[in-house]
């Protein structure tokens, strides 16, 4: 019980001291993850609305694949994703691992999933006859989709929500494509890691204290224009 | 004729490999004890003002520290396996293995000490001795240094050790301290992590000073031929920076402000023979 005081103790200090490690290493959490969400979001939306809105043989198929890969596992996207990157893997020549952009790769790769599965089912949510509406009102195709896109937004914040919930407490991929390198590819849940392991305690619970509240200041942030446009 | 011969192979490699320009990044594949112990985070600053080169540390387990190396993903490694090292170094995999500093593993256990290990010289007879008892010993179980030389001991002491007395915890030393402070188990560690966790954990120090509990580090260059785009180069002035004079000399101090003692003791330029 002590050590969780001291650490509430020790994460009050280290942002209040205004320590430079920790500030940088907060920035880089967000800076990854947040540039991860934005890359699921652009590949995320359009594939999740084409496929709700698609009619094509194995389309069940695809959508129990996308199902299964919102709970696609991070450290699998890890290994798999240093191998590619690995100077002797095929993408060798990109020489980014153990790089920041290695490790907004992975996340994209785990947060994309998720929101192609979130978008499916809040455009699947517009009712069909909407969509017919519009078409009998001399709507194109494109104006369709982008109305219906816009009916479905706020169901599809939960998609940028849970994406980047999902991968800013991510670790396995991030230790692994990241190398968790002081300075360069060190993130707030690596960094927790590391901590563990030297016995500093307190440094790791304010680490975790501090991910939690970036986490809670996003999330309140999206919910309240969330709810906002609700009522 | 040869001047010329040189000059157009020059060009070629020149115009063939404009990425082959001296890379300014050093990845080193390392042990977690020295990230851990927070030594490189003292020595890498140094090498990186003094060379302009950007070293990207992967501290995992010796194990892994070599395999990566095999293949040609790190440039230059610092590892605590003399056996396992050599074994790469014959086959071709590392160049120019050098000792870099030491310090050594110490058996910890409960204060209770069930298998009555207090006093014992020796830590592969302290191994029997726990087998005997049938007490509960934590392995790291990942193929790092430590652990390749908690199997040597086994070795050593004749035995095979086996559940449910033997837990392999498959974790880094910090972690698998904690997993032994918490069962009263006994296990081995590098005195540089225990030290680190002595205000955490309630084991003690029950097997120390024999030789063959020495832990030797040394630093290896990648072979280039292990795939593409090794820096050699950049590999080796790191080798070089760790035996330098200066280097060693902030070795054999590091750690005395925090814990009182130096935690590693610098050996540039001696050889295994002389610590066996």
């Amino acid at each position: 019980m002590d050590l969780l005081v001291e650490g509430v103790r020790e994460a009050a200090r280290l942002l209040l001291a205004g320590d430079r490690e920790v500030w940088s290493i907060l920035l880089l959490s967000l800076q990854v993850s947040g540039s991860a969400t934005l890359i699921s979001l652009a590949l995320g939306i359009p594939a999740g609305a084409a496929l709700a809105l698609a009619r094509f043989p194995g389309r069940g198929l695809v959508v129990s694949a996308v199902n299964s890969g919102m709970g696609l596992p991070p450290v699998v996207v890890g290994l798999f994703v240093t191998m590619l990157l690995w100077r002797s893997g095929p993408l060798g020549g990109w020489e980014v691992l153990y790089t920041p952009a290695a490790i907004v790769i992975a996340q994209a790769v785990i947060a994309s999933p998720i929101v192609v599965g979130i978008t499916l089912a809040a455009v699947q949510g517009v009712p069909r006859e909407f969509r017919l509406q519009l078409l009998a009102l001399g709507a194109s195709r494109a104006q369709m989709v982008w109305m219906v896109l816009r009916e479905a937004r706020l169901p599809m914040l939960a998609a940028v929500m849970a994406g980047f919930g999902g991968i800013i407490s991510e670790i396995g991929a991030s230790m692994m494509v990241g190398g968790n390198i002081k300075g360069q590819t060190r993130t707030l849940t690596t960094a927790m890691v590391l901590e563990t392991g030297k016995g500093n305690f307190e440094v790791a619970i304010a680490l975790s204290l501090l991910l939690l509240a970036l986490v809670f200041l996003v999330n309140w942030a999206l919910t309240s224009i969330q709810q906002r446009h609700a009522r | 004729m040869l001047r010329r011969l040189l000059l157009i192979l020059g060009l070629l490699l020149g115009a063939s490999a404009p990425a082959a320009a001296p890379s300014s990044v050093v990845i080193l594949s390392t042990t977690t004890s020295t990230q851990d112990s927070g030594l490189l985070d003292v020595l890498v600053p140094v090498f990186e003002k003094r060379t302009g080169l950007s070293v990207k540390t992967i501290a995992v387990g010796t194990g892994q520290a070599l395999a990566l190396a095999a293949r040609g993903e790190a440039d230059v490694t610092l590892a605590h396996a003399p056996a396992l090292e050599k074994k790469y170094v014959a086959d071709g995999k590392m160049l120019n293995r050098r000792l870099v500093m030491y310090n050594d593993f110490v058996v910890l256990g409960p204060g209770a000490d069930p298998a009555g290990l207090r006093g014992e010289k020796k830590a592969a007879e302290a191994l029997r001795r726990i087998a005997a008892a049938g007490a509960r010993f934590v392995s790291r179980g990942d193929r790092s240094g430590t652990h390749t030389r908690e199997l040597a001991l086994w070795k050593a002491a004749g035995l095979t050790p086996a559940p449910p007395w033997y837990i392999e915890s498959g974790q880094g030393m910090g972690a698998t301290l904690g997993i032994a402070d918490d069962r009263r188990a006994y296990t081995l560690a590098d005195r540089a992590t225990y030290l680190a966790f002595t205000r955490r954990i309630a084991l003690e120090v029950l097997v120390e000073g024999d030789s063959r509990l020495l832990n030797l580090y040394s630093v290896m260059e990648v072979n280039p031929a292990n795939g593409p785009r090794v820096n050699a180069a950049g590999g080796r002035r790191f080798a070089e920076f760790m035996l330098a004079p200066g280097t060693q000399a902030v070795i054999g101090t590091f750690g005395v402000d925090t814990y009182g003692q130096a935690l590693f003791v610098p050996i540039a330029g001696r050889t295994d023979e002389e610590f066996e």
